[in-house]
């Protein structure tokens, strides 16, 4: 097929607009590159009123915010859950992966959780303390100045709680717990469980005159309208090109395919199908900054084969696609009766709990090797579609009739709403070389690109650590007088399937060695200096820390580096 | 352009060769407009053009729809709180069944065995019989014990949907006393709720949390990390 070139030369290409690419594009543009930013998805800005999820009421959906289209219902802030139309991807040996992709501006930030967390000192060097998987070749100290930055330039709550492995940072003010939280506090620490206020990267106090400050909707997962919470498209993309003043080019519903190679086999910028002809087209770029999602920019490099790149780009180890590893999952939900019949009142708060407990124990006493953090939810939250499901199901545990029907409904909804905690405890697995995707042989997508076939499965490391969530579950809701809802059994102990907890991460790790990692400490590619990737695919190992915070510390020093290196024709 | 001509517009170019707008005339198109502009919140255009056709399809006849509304009536009886028609619950249920197909067969059976068990009993459609003889039927599969019957399925079915949709309406969630969704300002559990749980914010904890009288002062920091502002 003909490729349509375009005869701009971009300083630099970045794929993907979420968390490091949206970084990228920022620190780029603010230091005078020429920059082109490309997005499979539409453009997307939460404040536009035809785009606006948040502040909606479910009875403005027909189906009442039921997950039909999108799997965390109908206002929750992604295109694209762990399924796109005619975009498939394959498994294989009977193992399970699930792949999230959202595509639009700003990607998965939109969606997000919000939870912000900086990796501390022993999360880079898991191989020096336990003997698994990896050390980082840099450390706490080398990232702390881009954590730094990121909390000021972004916003993220919490509070100093000297932690060794916690690592403070420049906070705003938490908000107050809810009730729930409250109870969840009292039981938590009663049972030895640490807990401290929330760090969410979310404005509880204005930052810059940009953006707003929280005004305390709950709506967060919906991308907020006034900016306060942080999504890539409203935090970094935007500011990007109100200061590039033309020097931001935006390309939106373009899927890129590979990066392509002059005739000596240096990358010389991208190729993409542009969703609105199906027509391909070029991008010329000095440099390649990829942030397509860890197992997107994978398949692009994959994709990436020429006489010069046999195996795809970058891959001279075969280490790309190799070491995907996930966040470990368990979820409980419990009744607590103290919770029952509540006087109702604004309890939206922050979009998402005001209370977590990272990691409190120590694994050399444990029969696993990695930790995890709990996160809550409950309280008197919006009623959506499946709300008052077995209406008074609760019942059983109080030794009433279930069932029925008439005057009883209202009564016993409302005796039963805000009654129940959602615990769930996320945690670091142990990356696997066996973990991998690689290119499909047999099938393309709708256009024409080789799909991603994933191989995962889980280790006893893992199961071991989703059976210690539950029984610390079980200590803590023992502890409220509380009824868990259910159980999770041998020999999976309700371990999420590897991809739902959509903190996929390792496919194009780091490393010193290119014998054994795909990119460097600045995710420069081993094998092409021009190429970099920013995304959650250079990390050696995830901890039990949502990546995000990382990932755009990581692309703030991975793009300090690219302009050092431009300005000393290095690259 | 205003901003519902522009969607307007997307969907009419989004509309594959006008399945349904064919056809149509200029009134009942608009008809068919009004039933999508109804609802609006960020759709995708595929997700616009879902919704338009399945609204603008009909799934239950006027007979099982009334039926829906008595049996409605009686899982949730009216109150000055609201009711199952000010909650929009029939219109409600003949939507989701069109957007999640497996409802279809489970909800359609059941009204049919609600006319056979009337007829049987009562002589009856279930609709013209009287309260009493209507509840001696619902009983029957109102308290199901371990594994359900079909019947017992359907009748937790509809009433899950009709609970949710009561509950989910503007009237139902007055009903419930759900007050967030709006912009307002978070200061913690209110003292008479604090004090019926017999819980307070500890002294220690307090100063960390954030002073809303603070919050549009921009956040400064000294170089160690404390908020200065």
């Amino acid at each position: 097929m003909e490729i349509i070139k375009n005869d701009k030369k971009y300083d630099v290409v970045i794929v993907g607009s979420g968390a490091g690419g949206g970084m990228a594009t920022k620190i780029l543009t603010d230091n005078g590159l020429n920059v082109a930013l490309m997005e499979a998805g539409p453009f997307f800005d939460p404040a536009n009123a035809d785009q606006q999820l948040h502040l909606k009421w479910p009875y403005e959906s027909p189906r009442r915010g039921k997950g039909s289209t999108r799997a965390f219902g109908d206002f929750h802030a992604s295109y694209g859950d762990w399924a796109l139309d005619g975009e498939p991807y394959q498994m294989k040996n009977g193992t399970k992966f699930n792949w999230w992709r959202s595509r639009m501006l700003g990607g998965r930030t939109n969606h997000w959780g919000r939870i912000s967390l900086r990796f501390g000192p022993n999360d880079f060097k898991r191989k020096s303390i336990d003997g698994l998987g990896d050390d980082w070749p840099i450390g706490y100290d080398d990232i702390k100045p881009y954590y730094d930055k990121v909390d000021k330039l972004i916003g993220v709550t919490g509070t100093k709680e000297n932690i060794y492995n916690e690592p403070d940072g420049f906070f705003l003010p938490p908000a107050k717990p809810r009730l729930h939280e409250l109870y969840y506090k009292k039981a938590a620490e009663k049972a030895g469980v640490k807990v401290i206020p929330s760090r969410l990267s979310i404005l509880t106090k204005r930052i810059n005159q940009d953006r707003g400050v929280c005004y305390y909707c709950g709506n967060c997962g919906r991308s907020c309208g006034v900016y306060a919470d942080f999504s890539s498209s409203s935090c970094l993309v935007f500011p990007a090109q109100k200061k590039a003043q033309g020097r931001l080019d935006l390309y939106v519903n373009s899927m890129v395919r590979e990066v392509s190679v002059d005739k000596n086999g240096k990358p010389n910028g991208i190729i993409y199908i542009n969703k609105e002809d199906n027509k391909e087209y070029s991008i010329n770029a000095k440099v390649v900054v990829l942030a397509a999602s860890a197992c997107e920019s994978a398949r692009i490099l994959l994709n990436s084969k020429s006489v010069h790149h046999e195996n795809g780009l970058g891959n001279s180890s075969n280490m790309v696609g190799k070491y995907l590893h996930d966040s470990t999952g368990a979820d409980r939900m419990a009744f607590i009766p103290d919770l029952m019949n509540r006087k109702t009142y604004n309890e939206d708060g922050m979009g998402n709990m005001h209370l977590y407990s990272p990691w409190w124990l120590d694994n050399k006493k444990l029969d696993f090797p990695r930790g995890y953090h709990i996160e809550i939810a409950g309280g008197l939250g919006a009623p959506m579609y499946g709300f008052g499901f077995d209406f008074n199901s609760l019942n059983k545990y109080l030794g009433l009739e279930v069932g029925g029907y008439g005057d009883r409904v209202r009564e016993e909804v409302k005796k039963y709403y805000g009654s129940t905690i959602y615990f769930a405890g996320r945690g670091e697995s142990v990356p696997q070389k066996d973990n991998y995707c690689e290119i499909d042989p047999d099938t393309k997508d709708k256009y024409g690109i080789p799909v991603l076939r994933f191989n995962y499965k889980w280790t006893d490391f893992e199961r071991k650590q989703a059976q210690h969530m539950n029984e610390t579950f079980e200590r803590i809701v023992h502890n409220m007088g509380g009824h868990m809802l259910w159980d999770n059994k041998a020999p999976d102990y309700g371990l999420k399937a590897p991809g739902e907890i959509i903190h996929e991460v390792g496919t194009t790790r780091m490393g010193s060695d290119p014998k054994t990692s795909v990119v460097n400490e600045y995710e420069q590619l081993h094998d092409a200096k021009n190429v970099f990737v920013v995304d959650g695919g250079p990390f050696v190992s995830q901890a039990d820390k949502n990546p995000t915070w990382t990932i755009l510390a990581l692309s703030w020093r991975t793009s300090d580096y690219i302009v050092n290196e431009l300005k000393k024709q290095n690259i | 352009m205003n901003r519902r001509d522009s969607i307007k517009t997307i969907v009419i170019s989004s509309l594959a060769s006008g399945l349904i707008l064919e056809g149509c005339i200029p009134r009942e198109k608009e008809m068919i407009y009004e039933n999508v502009w109804k609802y609006k919140y960020g759709r995708t255009p595929e997700e616009l053009q879902r919704d338009l056709e399945l609204l603008n399809q009909v799934f239950f006849s006027k007979k099982e729809l009334h039926s829906i509304r008595v049996l409605a009536n009686l899982i949730l009886p009216p109150t000055k709180e609201g009711t199952i028609d000010q909650a929009e619950v029939p219109e409600f249920i003949e939507f989701i069944v069109k957007d999640s197909p497996s409802y279809q067969e489970v909800l359609r059976e059941g009204l049919v065995w609600l006319d056979e068990q009337s007829n049987q009993n009562f002589n009856a459609l279930f609709v013209d019989c009287n309260e009493d003889q209507q509840k001696s039927i619902l009983d029957t599969v109102a308290f199901p014990k371990d594994k359900k019957s079909k019947e017992e399925i359907f009748f937790s079915t509809i009433r899950n949907l009709v609970i949710t949709g009561y509950f989910s309406s503007e009237v139902g969630i007055n009903d419930l006393g759900y007050k967030g969704n709006q912009p307002n300002i978070w200061d913690g559990v209110p003292e008479d709720v604090l004090e019926d749980h017999g819980l307070s914010y500890d002294k220690d904890w307090m100063d960390k949390f954030v002073d809303q009288s603070k919050r549009n002062d921009t956040a400064v920091w000294d170089e160690d990390g404390n908020l200065i502002s």
